[in-house]
């Protein structure tokens, strides 16, 4: 059965059954247990769980990364909540360097089921150091997952499959959708990691977009449609694996493609979805692939700002105007 | 050194701060047959690292190589006072430890030289010796590092007795760090974790002097005193003698058992000396000669031959046919690493995943594309 909920509630769900189906699932991070989650993501889970697996830590991201790494070393099946991605910074070694290498350098001895997951992205008015959209950076390491919902159902789904899954997988959340709603089932589910799907289908143009700027190239793709330019709209889901098939198919269909990534546009996403795009689909294309990224500035502080430097519906319908030669 | 020992009943109730080697709490020496599997066992790190270094000079070994002659007693020591399945971790000089965990010297050199026998079927290296079976989790590269990690596999072994099978058994944690690693803030995060989640881990900092080649004085506050560093976190600090098992292997026994009983961190300065250098291209500049002189003749091997002889546990003609014993395992541990084939190219792309789907074929067609005449191949 299925209800309204909002995307927090998706998460909290999502962590909650797998912890009563399985004793080896705890919760670790700051201010998770008696503050009840810093965005109220785990409310209530001390209260069901108890202290032993709803664990508070200190402001000490290196040493609860580390610490959660080792615990799944030895098989157990950790979540490691990081108020803000920009706070995993301070846990590069550690998330990088030993979670997803520990099955290599041991020879396939240790596994490390871990799910790192927080919010990523810009907030609001956040300035500079807490705005980091950390997929770009993170994505060109081997041996780690990435996920990244877009609502409340994915919320759900992503983060079961996640917690489930063998390796490593960092979660990819964003402060602004936490209050988002959404129809959700009520029973655990899992969306298969690396799968794409389509939010809209089109003719004219392939708008390929991850996590929040989803929402922005549906906008987009509503005025473009009063404009006559017919999109169709990819939601990657994974950032790593990345279903570069569903992307390649529906980019035969339409000729014509536009990456919407969130991170800077140096070695990004959207430069290997471009490159990839350009690969499989060369003789495809009717212009090259236009890439719409965060502007490669610091986050600002001002509002308007904050607003012209991230995607925005404006800048996706401009990139779509000329790529499709409607400029 | 005598085989009587004081025996002092351990208390958890506070923090304790013992400064120096002698004032460390001790329980007895074990009998003789024990006595003789250490001198063993610390004669085989000490064969296994010389033919190390040579088959690195042969370059059958590549990569750093950090051998860590003169500190035997630490690992053997500290190892011999846990329970089989009481996890060790460690940091890049790592060979004595998995060693004296119990693993097998052909495998460990195997590894060394990148064969598929080894270890990590090659994939690790010499300073990622990883031996689950025998509990040994690594074998770790960045300074540190395995600090907080080794906090979580004891957080595990908590964990798993309190939540998952209702406080049956408690297992104690080592986690090694060399005193250069105390200037990592890794290690903080890690101590002050595990205080107060009181997890059973026992940091043992291997205080060898030197952080690479920046003597202790240089680089570290405190330097003299490094308990001070464990009683800032209020931890159960002590200073244990590193080169002499009989005082090692007590000292760390009384430790283990106690946090055993009692599981909380505990912490350990471990005063001992690396005869050789950082890694084989240390030219050990920043020390004297006669400072290696005067440590290496307080041999942690050569104390312990001494005092079974002495104590009429072992003689002469007996060593030596232990050390012609030792030679010709390690030497047919070479010739068996040798033998063994260098990894087939389809390893470089297991273990990635656990389920395939890589490596990220980016710059090549992906499976669903393999019929496509576009492309690249």
């Amino acid at each position: 059965m299925s209800r309204t909920i909002e995307f927090r509630d998706a998460l909290r769900e999502a962590m909650s059954d797998e912890m009563r189906d399985d004793p080896r699932v705890f919760l670790i991070g700051e201010e998770v247990a008696e503050y009840d989650g810093a965005y109220k993501v785990s409310r209530g889970m001390l209260d069901e769980f108890g202290p032993k697996r709803i664990i508070d830590a200190p402001i000490s991201e290196t040493g609860f990364a580390g610490l959660g790494i080792g615990a799944a070393m030895m098989g157990l099946r950790p979540i490691v909540e990081f108020m803000s991605w920009s706070f995993s910074l301070v846990a590069a070694d550690q998330i990088l360097n030993n979670a997803p290498k520990m099955l290599y350098m041991s020879g396939g001895q240790l596994q490390v089921p871990i799910v790192f997951r927080g919010n990523d992205g810009a907030g609001g008015q956040l300035g500079s150091t807490h705005s980091w959209c950390v997929e770009s950076l993170y994505a060109n390491v081997p041996g780690l997952k990435i996920v990244i919902p877009s609502d409340p159902y994915d919320a759900k789904g992503l983060l079961t499959a996640a917690i489930r899954d063998p390796d490593p997988v960092f979660c990819l959340e964003s402060e602004r959708m936490l209050s988002m709603t959404g129809e959700v089932p009520e029973s655990p589910y899992e969306i298969a990691i690396g799968k794409a799907v389509t939010r809209r289908e089109g003719a004219d143009c392939t708008l390929v977009s991850f996590g929040r700027p989803v929402h922005f190239c549906m906008e987009a793709a509503e005025q473009l449609a009063k404009e006559g330019i017919d999109c169709e709209v990819i939601d990657g889901r994974s950032i790593k694996p990345l279903d570069i098939e569903s992307i390649v198919t529906s980019v035969r269909k339409t000729n014509c493609c536009v990456v919407v990534d969130q991170s800077w546009s140096f070695a990004s996403i959207g430069s290997e979805v471009a490159a990839e795009v350009h690969k499989h689909c060369f003789d495809d294309l009717d212009n090259h692939v236009h890439r719409v990224h965060s502007d490669d500035v610091p986050a600002p502080y001002a509002h308007n700002l904050e607003a012209e430097m991230l995607p925005n519906p404006r800048k996706i319908c401009e990139a779509v105007r000329s790529a499709t030669y409607n400029a | 050194m005598t085989m009587e020992q004081i025996i002092v009943t351990p208390s958890s109730k506070e923090t304790k701060s013992a400064k120096t080697p002698e004032d460390s709490k001790q329980l007895p020496l074990p009998g003789p047959d024990v006595l003789i599997k250490w001198l063993r066992d610390m004669k085989l790190i000490r064969e296994f690292e010389i033919r190390a270094v040579q088959a690195y000079q042969n370059k059958l070994a590549g990569g750093f190589l950090h051998v860590y002659n003169g500190q035997e007693a630490v690992a053997v020591g500290s190892i011999a006072a846990l329970q089989p399945t009481d996890p060790v971790i460690t940091a890049y000089r790592d060979h004595g430890h998995a060693l004296a965990r119990g693993l097998d010297p052909k495998v460990g050199m195997a590894e060394l030289f990148g064969r598929i026998g080894g270890c990590a079927k090659g994939k690790g290296g010499s300073m990622h010796f990883f031996d689950v079976p025998n509990h040994m989790y690594g074998g770790h590269g960045i300074v540190g590092a395995q600090t907080p990690v080794g906090a979580g596999l004891a957080f595990a072994t908590k964990y798993e007795d309190e939540v998952l099978n209702g406080g049956t058994n408690t297992r104690v944690t080592l986690c090694f760090l060399g005193d250069g690693a105390l200037n990592q803030g890794a290690f903080h995060e890690a101590a002050n974790l595990a205080k107060v989640m009181d997890i059973p881990v026992i940091f043992i900092v291997e205080n060898n002097k030197y952080a690479m080649g920046t003597s202790i004085e240089r680089c570290t506050s405190a330097a003299d005193n490094l308990v001070d560093k464990g009683v800032a976190y209020h931890m159960d600090s002590v200073c244990i003698d590193g080169m002499d098992i009989t005082n090692t292997y007590p000292a760390m026994k009384a430790l283990v058992d106690d946090i055993r009983a009692n599981p909380r961190p505990a912490f350990v300065d471990m005063k001992c000396y690396r005869f050789k250098g950082h890694s084989v291209s240390d030219p050990r500049k920043y020390r004297t000669h006669e400072e290696e002189q005067e440590n290496e003749a307080n041999d942690p091997i050569e104390a312990l031959a001494k005092f079974l002889i002495s104590s009429g546990v072992m003689e002469e003609a007996e060593i030596k046919a232990m050390n012609k014993e030792l030679r010709v395992e390690i030497r047919e541990a070479v010739k068996w690493a040798e033998a063994s084939p260098e990894p087939g190219i389809e390893e470089l792309y297991k273990d990635v995943y656990i389920e395939k789907w890589g490596p990220y074929t980016g710059t090549s067609l992906p499976n669903f594309m393999k019929d496509s005449t576009r492309g690249d191949a």
